[in-house]
């Protein structure tokens, strides 16, 4: 019973590393960016959330309604203005620039919030817990897997059935020939940032009411992000929620063997899926 | 003699250090249609790409109904009113076809073109519009191009070599359509390799000799032999 306990917390905590993943591979599916800032950016969000609710005394759920709207409006502003001016057709210069913001985050953070391990506090939620027969399932876990699966299905449904994901695949297989179509790729490419914030926002606040996090926490959100779209296979939405719930129960299995083989275990099962379909489980289908 | 709908003057482009346009001069009046003609690599798309803003030019090289936009994205450019059909067709690929025609009309500009009249225009499509565009034979594929194209609603409509790589009846049926859409009193650019082609479809020609303009006339009063010199440079 312990296993299967194990394996369900594993394949729960998994629809947070999808979110993790999935504002990833939204940017990297619409405009070829890797965004090696990508997991400061989930420790910044959690940072919004705990100043804003510490500061008006609101539940971090809540603040979601701040962090989202703040950090959707920094990605717009952040590729606007500086992303933007390093993309062209090679991969190299936004790569880097992406690495020096993910310093420059890490730096900021540690000057005005030190680095001491903080919280969110959402309050008696956190601890509570339904019990399904020998099985207790915690209310949080089950409420970021389900917010997940929303998440997951809110960008699907986006990039196949509404206009602005029609601009995202078309901007994605040919950008030249989208801004024929009147596309301004600048401010196709700054949406695909706001959205991939906002999906990061909403990682960041959960990641946060999960675990303590500190400055430096971003690199191993971004590897298990990584790792989760790596996994489901590029540009398969539904695959990067497989992926992420591959990844959390490989961790959790592995700390069930031995509490120090959390990590390990997951890169190991990455590594494995990695060499048998270096493509991914679920490569694109389309196109 | 009418103003033109656009007029360019001494318009040059470059590939990094390669100057691939020198010079070039070219007008459309309204409803007409001009045939840009010339070997490979004479410069007819680069001519196109520069026109459509996916190069960039000095503003005042090309004048749009007497304004300059030269230096407009290629976004603009077509807010403004001018398509491109792109050599080699580029359609969407994760697109299906019904998708590629709807994205040519995304900026909403009013005009007799839309889903409908397309269907019309090329009832093949209209079976065919929930596959991937690129799942389309080539003849079809140019079909959905030129759709995407007119969905615009545009006022100059530019085709770059629609007849390239297809079958002689799927060339013939496709140039059928034609007095159709620039019977709608739209204007036209028309690149063509096919010389016999160039002059039945348009009233006015502009061969293109490495980068310069070598002839430009009527397309009923050039002789062949003017045209095959400013073609071949013999
Ligand atoms: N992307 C590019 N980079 C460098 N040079 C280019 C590029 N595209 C075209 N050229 C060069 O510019 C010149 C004009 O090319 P262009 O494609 O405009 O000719 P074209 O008249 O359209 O030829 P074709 O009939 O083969 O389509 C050629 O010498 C070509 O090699
Ligand atoms: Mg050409």
């Amino acid at each position: 019973m312990d296993w299967i306990n194990a394996i369900i917390q594993g394949a729960l905590l998994g629809g947070l590393y999808a979110m993790f993943a999935a504002g990833l591979s939204l940017i990297f599916g619409v405009m070829r960016l890797v965004n090696i800032a990508h997991g400061d950016l989930i420790v910044l969000s959690a940072y919004v959330a705990l100043t804003t609710s510490v500061g008006l005394g609101l539940n971090p759920l809540l603040a979601l309604v701040i962090v989202v709207p703040v950090m959707a409006g920094f990605g717009y502003a952040l590729q606007r203005l500086v992303l933007n001016r390093t993309m062209g057709d090679d991969l190299l210069p936004p790569l880097l620039v992406t690495f020096g913001l993910s310093i420059i985050i890490q730096n900021a953070l540690l000057m005005g919030y030190s680095a001491d391990p903080q919280k969110l506090q959402a309050g008696p939620i956190e601890t509570a817990s339904v019990n399904l027969g020998p099985i207790t399932l915690g209310v949080m876990p089950v409420m970021v897997f389900a917010i997940a699966v929303a998440v997951i299905a809110g960008l699907q449904w986006m990039f196949y059935r509404t206009a602005l994901g029609r601009a995202f695949r078309a901007t994605s297989d040919r950008q030249d020939i989208a801004q024929l179509m009147g596309l301004n790729r600048a401010h196709v490419f700054g949406l695909a940032m706001a959205l991939s914030l906002a999906v990061t926002a909403i990682a960041g606040v959960f990641l946060g009411i999960r675990t303590s996090f500190d400055p430096a926490a971003g690199a191993s959100r971004l590897i298990f992000g990584f790792e989760a779209v790596i996994i489901g296979g590029l540009g398969n939405l539904w695959g990067t929620l497989w992926g992420g719930i591959i990844l959390g129960v490989a961790q959790t299995l592995g700390a069930k063997i031995n509490p120090g083989y959390q990590i390990l275990a997951g890169h190991i099962v990455f590594l494995l899926i990695l060499a048998v379909r270096p493509r991914g489980l679920f490569p694109r289908m389309d196109g | 003699m009418p103003d033109p709908i656009i007029s360019i003057q001494g318009l040059d482009a470059h590939y990094g250090d390669f100057q691939a346009l020198y010079g070039v001069d070219l007008a459309v009046e309204p409803g007409q249609v001009v045939a840009v003609i010339g070997a490979n690599g004479a410069g007819k798309t680069t001519l196109m790409r520069s026109i459509s803003g996916l190069l960039k030019n000095k503003a005042d090289a090309i004048r749009w109904q007497g304004r300059p936009i030269g230096a407009l994205r290629a976004d603009q450019i077509a807010a403004l009113g001018i398509a491109l059909v792109p050599e080699g067709r580029l359609l969407f690929p994760s697109l299906s076809v019904e998708e590629n025609l709807i994205i040519g009309g995304q900026l909403g500009r009013k005009g007799p073109w839309n889903l409908a009249r397309i269907y019309q225009l090329f009832p093949i499509l209209q079976e065919r519009r929930n596959v991937p565009a690129t799942a389309l034979s080539g003849g079809q594929q140019q079909m959905v191009a030129i759709g995407r194209a007119l969905m615009s609603n545009p006022e100059l409509l530019m085709m770059d070599e629609i007849s390239l790589g297809l079958a002689p009846v799927v060339i013939k049926s496709i140039y059928e359509a034609l007095p159709d859409i620039v019977g709608e009193g739209l204007s036209a650019i028309v690149v063509e390799q096919d010389i016999a082609k160039a002059l039945s479809v348009s009233s006015h020609v502009v061969c293109l000799q490495e980068g310069r303009v070598s002839l430009t006339g009527g397309s009923g009063e050039l002789s062949r032999d003017e045209i095959s010199k400013a073609y071949f440079g013999v």
